[in-house]
């Protein structure tokens, strides 16, 4: 009896240990019932096991020439990889939707103006855009232009008294749109920053199934010092001695249904870390490197895609395309 | 009666439509036709270009790694079926094939080879891996080398639907005078797989040896064209393939019904189609090399290649 009680406790323990600990990383489970259409776009969902070693990637050569191709074969996205025309008439064929979100809360809204002015400029010209405006004030969306085949939807949604707040609910509140509208309205979204600016064309070479992009202040950094979450406790924590890029918040790209999953996936861990009163060394943006390093895109955009204002150019970034706006953090956060 | 009176207004009536009908249907029946820089598959620096200008990746040496990508799909539990021709003769090509691809090909991974021949005795009986297997499948003889090339689209198609939308996930289908000398793996899978042929590569759009007769359904005009394909490999998800098979399938039919037959038979009907729906990821010739060619410096790694052979003693015709 007593060899009983134990046995049942020890497996008890067991099995307690084996699902407790706390860098676990949930990973989607798949059922031999499903669809065969998921069946493939499973077989094209790569995901990449913890603790596997291997040399970093590097974004810009030792001879100065850009890196094309991600390790796992992915396209680096960089100008003179593609051909403009015969990449529009690929996809002007197939009737696209593309959804762009972006969250101008509390003074962010000054940033619409230049962020629409210049999207109508260089953003998807010439396909179906259908621009998601997540706000607090409705009354300060500036009436900018829209060409043809291009909408624009004002969201309200509550204000907040913490940037960081408002840069953690993105997650969710992308994953609900989603759900709501765009699995029935769009074939491709973006997430974008809305305090930047386009100053060069963004267009169909850019879609893929899964699209993060290089952030430009990290890409001739060795892994060890990118500024993952390094807390163990954190559902966002990579180890020091693994990571492919360091991937900018500021855009988020692909299929609706994959970036559906990212939403999601980043934002049951929000909820798991905010449980124990854990935030993230960059909020949203720790844990989509948590799931873009082991959920590997299938296109990368390069640092012509997000750039920063305040960055003087470099000679492998030949066009800046997309780049966020010089600007005074203290005058438009609500708090530091 | 009234109608018949204004029979010039009816003229310009049915001159409208006409002209209407006849620009749509100019419309609509030719794909898309424009111009663009032919790609390179070697840089001016000597090196291999590793995007497609539609940004399919190249596969060469250096640009994966073999540990990271194995990884990743040892994580799926795939199966990639793979087909071989080698009816007549071709049976002798058998064992070299097989035993070089159990040392190189997709090692570690679940295949299934699916070996087409009208000499089911003739197969050699080569050890293979766990979770290897391999299916014969015997088919009428012929006396044409030409036939049997046509025939390999149909008998792929039918493949596909009688066994492989079921039991695999992606499929290659091989030519058969071929040996692995180089590792061939999952650095190879993607919807749809084509192969840079090693003896075009360098040469100029209007010099591939593309069908040039408007009346072939594969006709490409010398203005147009990415990169000449090989015949010898084509790969993919097993949905994706079963649509070239198929689509190349009805092609040489119509041109068969017209007694017509495309310079190198189902392989310009592959780059017909390839040109106007294009492979979601492309190998390079490190991947179709041709034993008779010397290796030059762009390429690192001979992975799999045409074994040098008398054609006049393996041939049922010249």
């Amino acid at each position: 009896m007593t060899l009983v009680v134990f046995g049942i406790v020890l497996s008890g323990l067991i099995y307690l240990v084996y699902t407790s600990t706390s860098h676990r990383y949930k990973q989607p489970r798949f059922c031999h019932k499903i669809k065969k259409e998921d069946q493939e776009n499973s077989l094209l969902h790569l995901q990449s096991p913890y603790g596997l070693s291997y040399k970093q990637p590097s974004v810009v050569s030792p001879d100065g020439k850009v890196v094309p191709v991600a390790p796992w074969l992915a396209p680096v996205v960089w100008e003179g990889t593609f051909d403009p025309t015969l990449i529009d008439s690929i996809y002007k064929q197939q009737n696209i939707t593309i959804a762009t979100t972006v969250f101008a809360l509390g003074k962010y809204t000054q940033f619409l103006k230049d962020f629409l002015e210049s999207a109508e400029q260089n953003y998807f010209v010439g396909f179906r855009v259908h621009y998601y405006v997540f706000t607090d004030h409705p009354e300060n969306v500036p009436a900018v232009k829209l060409s043809e085949e291009h909408n624009l939807t004002v969201l309200t949604v509550p204000s907040s008294n913490r940037w960081q707040d408002i840069s953690l609910s993105r997650m969710a509140r992308l994953e609900k749109l989603i759900e709501s509208r765009l699995f029935n309205e769009a074939d491709y979204v973006f997430s974008l920053d809305v305090d930047s600016k386009f100053y060069g064309r963004w267009g169909v070479e850019t879609l893929g199934r899964l699209v993060g992009a290089i952030h430009p202040g990290y890409y001739q950094t060795p892994r060890e010092q990118f500024p993952y979450e390094r807390r163990p406790e954190s559902q966002a924590f990579i180890p020091s001695a693994e990571g492919d890029y360091y991937y900018g918040g500021a855009v988020i790209g692909g299929l609706v249904k994959d970036v559906h999953e990212v939403a999601k996936t980043c934002r049951e861990q929000l909820d798991i870390d905010a449980s124990k009163s854990i935030e993230a060394a960059w909020q949203e943006e720790s844990h989509l490197n948590k799931y873009f390093l082991y959920n590997k895109p299938s296109k990368l955009l390069s640092p012509e895609y997000l750039w920063q204002d305040f960055k003087p150019h470099t000679n492998e970034v030949k066009i800046i395309r997309y780049s966020q706006v010089i600007k005074n953090y203290a005058a438009v956060r609500p708090n530091k």
